[in-house]
């Protein structure tokens, strides 16, 4: 078959697209660039022994605004995330706007006031910024970059290579919401149901399961292009790991169920905004799960399965009959333009 | 790690012990395995993904028949799509499906990254506003799927019309069912011992029309829902016609069809399209399974307006798509599978769609 000699909307799946992409083209940025680094955010390590998570993502999602945030608040929010998951607390960001001539500025304006809330709730600040126009058709509206710096604290490591045998594996909540939430605001899908995004900072909550898991958290991989699917393979594949998830256990929402069945879409899959995939070790996991579940953005924390193995890369699924199958990398295009 | 409810898990293992211990007594009877055929894509999917293949023992080969729109999509229909999508004039609407298949000049996502005009589109109203929206531009619908589909595509077409659109057209590849599941029978390459009859079509088209297929071919037909309860539901009747030598049609989805099917759906089908011949991918020429525009309608096929004749088509060499349609292959056995051929890297339609067979044995393969 013919390779693929242009870059297709698939590529930018997050699934085996992408890291096709990433590994064929960008690899020429040498062995020592980033851009296959396979946790949320890089660690780097200050002379004076003192350890900064560091992370950048784009936002082009359409349309600008949905139920549940907009392109300013996701912007933050993905950005923090991706800190948090290192385990680290914002030092600040950077922000940089593409935006399209012709812009009304009542949106700039709804869009920097919304990226302002989300600082505070962060309790983070933008520190420095760039703005570009670009000419009408050269951009749709608005582009956001963000990059972050968070601080590491003292003995937290995290990461997707660190799966123990053993490690339950914890949801802050049900996933695939963001990806419906847009779905449904974009005119074109009569889409019914509340479908709101669960775009939020999830620095808090993460700072609260860190205490409570007193130095047995694991892993924790924020679940956004790809969901729940390209988190877990991510980290068995880091850990060698062999992680099992319980069909059933995962807290679907019905109505997102019902949406995902009606439109051939895996739940699994579907991406999200304010969802974290969590591993910790047996003996803390109820500690951890007890603390999630206090947090305002971790009531509907489940357990959703747990690391059989270590050894052999995979994550498989009991499912509700009894057999247990594959759950796979999502493979490309997916929903464009989502975050 | 709550499960199901504990009611509902011991429902499911009695229906699963059930259908193990008919599908011995129907092989038996029959001297051989008994072969039961879905026919819908969302059948498959809901198989593969809650394993129920691997539930019910080696007595039963479960198979899936031409279910999914796309799959049996004519290989020339899709060059006729990347042709229209590569004019500059012209915007080609499309369900996401479609968008992936490999035709002979790349795929439509190809010819979207070379400048082509392809809009995803998820209702073909979408089509109408699109038309609208860009009246110095040809909008055209790729009219791709079952009876499930063709009533809201009739709709987008009288719609145009009500409107006075003269930028919008139809490239009809509209199929339905029934006849092709007669053709599979009649054909005689596998034996087939019951139908899992289309739940989505059959909302549609209502149960009583697989009459024939029972009373004329005696192949018992069932139709049935999506819940893996509905799956095996279905199963254990069909399994309960064999052994009993019957052959009927029964409905094990009476939440949601009816005998008569939907009156309102049926008549919005039947304003727009008349029946005729249709080429199905692996199959071929089925007459009367096709939906052609009325002649009244024909100012809005595509084929027309634009002089378009069908090409040929390619099929990849290494691609059994046709054999997996008709049921002659699992995917598992065809040796490009999971290797050759992947979701990422797909050399057939049936590892494309979202409905494809591959494509659901691939993304929920036993662990």
């Amino acid at each position: 078959m013919r390779d693929l000699e242009r870059v297709v909307l698939g590529h930018g799946g997050g699934g085996r697209l992408m890291q096709e992409l990433i590994g064929d083209c960008l690899s020429v940025l040498g062995p020592a660039n980033g851009l296959g680094q396979p946790n949320d955010a890089a660690c780097v390590e200050l002379p004076s022994r003192e350890r900064l998570a560091f992370t950048t993502d784009s936002f082009v999602v359409s349309p600008l605004s949905f139920p549940g945030g907009d392109v300013g608040r996701l912007a933050v929010c993905g950005t923090v995330n991706d800190l948090a998951a290192l385990g680290a607390q914002p030092l600040g960001l950077s922000l940089g706007l593409v935006i399209e001539e012709g812009l009304e500025l009542e949106t700039l304006a709804q869009i920097t006031a919304s990226i302002r809330g989300a600082c505070e709730e962060a309790g983070t600040k933008i520190l420095t910024g760039d703005t570009k126009v670009v000419e009408r058709g050269a951009a749709d509206r608005l582009f956001i970059n963000t990059a972050g710096v968070g601080l590491i604290a003292p003995g937290v490591r995290l990461g997707g290579e660190l799966a123990a045998e053993g490690d339950r594996v914890i949801i802050n909540g049900p996933p695939a919401d963001h990806a419906l939430a847009i779905l449904a605001a974009r005119e074109e899908l009569p889409l019914q149901g509340d479908f709101r995004s669960d775009c939020a900072p999830l620095n808090g909550l993460v700072a609260a399961m860190l205490d409570a898991g007193d130095g047995s958290v694991h892993t924790i991989r924020d679940l956004t292009r790809g969901g729940l699917a390209a988190g877990l393979n991510e980290i068995a594949r880091q850990s060698g790991a062999h992680l099992e998830i319980v069909e059933d256990a995962v807290p679907l929402r019905p109505a997102a169920r019902a949406a995902c069945d009606l439109l051939g879409y895996d739940p699994l899959t579907m991406a999200n905004e304010g969802k974290i995939v969590v591993l910790v070790a047996e003996d803390r996991a109820a500690a951890v799960l007890a603390a999630m579940r206090a947090h305002p953005l971790g009531q509907e924390t489940a357990v959703i399965g747990e690391v059989k193995a270590l050894g052999e890369a995979r994550v498989t699924a009991r499912t509700a009959l009894g057999p247990t199958r594959i759950v796979d990398l999502p493979s490309g295009e997916l929903l464009p333009r989502i975050c | 790690m709550s499960g199901l409810p504990k009611a509902t898990g011991q429902m499911l293992e009695r229906m699963v012990a059930d259908c193990r211990g008919l599908a011995a007594k129907a092989a038996d009877r029959l001297g051989g395995r008994v072969h039961l055929m879905e026919v819908c894509g969302t059948h498959s999917h809901a198989i593969a993904r809650a394993g129920i293949r691997s539930l019910l023992g080696e007595a039963v080969r479960l198979v899936s028949g031409p279910g999914c729109p796309v799959c049996v999509t004519d290989a020339g229909q899709i060059d006729l799509c990347l042709e229209l999508a590569s004019r500059p004039d012209t915007i080609l609407a499309t369900f996401g499906d479609m968008v992936r298949v490999p035709g002979s000049q790349g795929t439509l996502a190809e010819t979207r990254a070379r400048g082509g005009s392809v809009k995803v589109v998820y209702s073909p109203m979408e089509a109408v506003k699109a038309a609208q929206e860009a009246p110095d531009r040809q909008v055209v619908m790729a009219g791709v799927g079952f009876e499930t589909t063709a009533p809201t595509v009739a709709c987008m077409v009288r719609e145009a019309d009500r409107l006075g659109l003269r930028n919008l057209s139809l490239l009809s590849a509209h199929k339905v069912v029934p006849p092709a599941l007669r053709a599979l029978v009649a054909a005689e390459e596998v034996a087939l011992h019951g139908f899992i009859c289309p739940g989505h079509v059959s909302v549609v088209i209502g149960s009583n029309a697989y009459r024939s297929i029972a009373d004329e071919y005696g192949v018992p037909c069932v139709v049935a829902g999506f819940e893996p309860a509905d799956i095996l539901l279905a199963i254990r009747m069909l399994l309960q016609q064999v052994v009993d030598g019957d052959a009927k049609v029964e409905n094990a989805y009476r939440r949601a069809v009816t005998p008569e099917g939907n009156r309102h759906a049926v008549e919005a089908m039947d304003s727009v399209f008349a029946v005729g011949e249709a080429s199905w991918r692996g199959i071929g020429i089925i007459p009367g399974s096709g939906l052609l525009l009325r002649e009244e309608w024909s100012a809005y096929d595509a084929m027309r307006r634009f002089a378009l004749s069908a090409p040929e088509g390619y099929d990849h060499p290494a691609c059994h798509c046709g054999e997996i349609l008709r049921g002659a292959r699992l995917p598992v056995e065809c040796p490009a599978f999971g290797s050759a051929c992947t979701p990422a890297r797909p050399l057939g339609p049936c590892m494309v769609s979202s409905e494809g067979a591959c494509a659901a044995e691939h993304r929920y393969q036993a662990a």
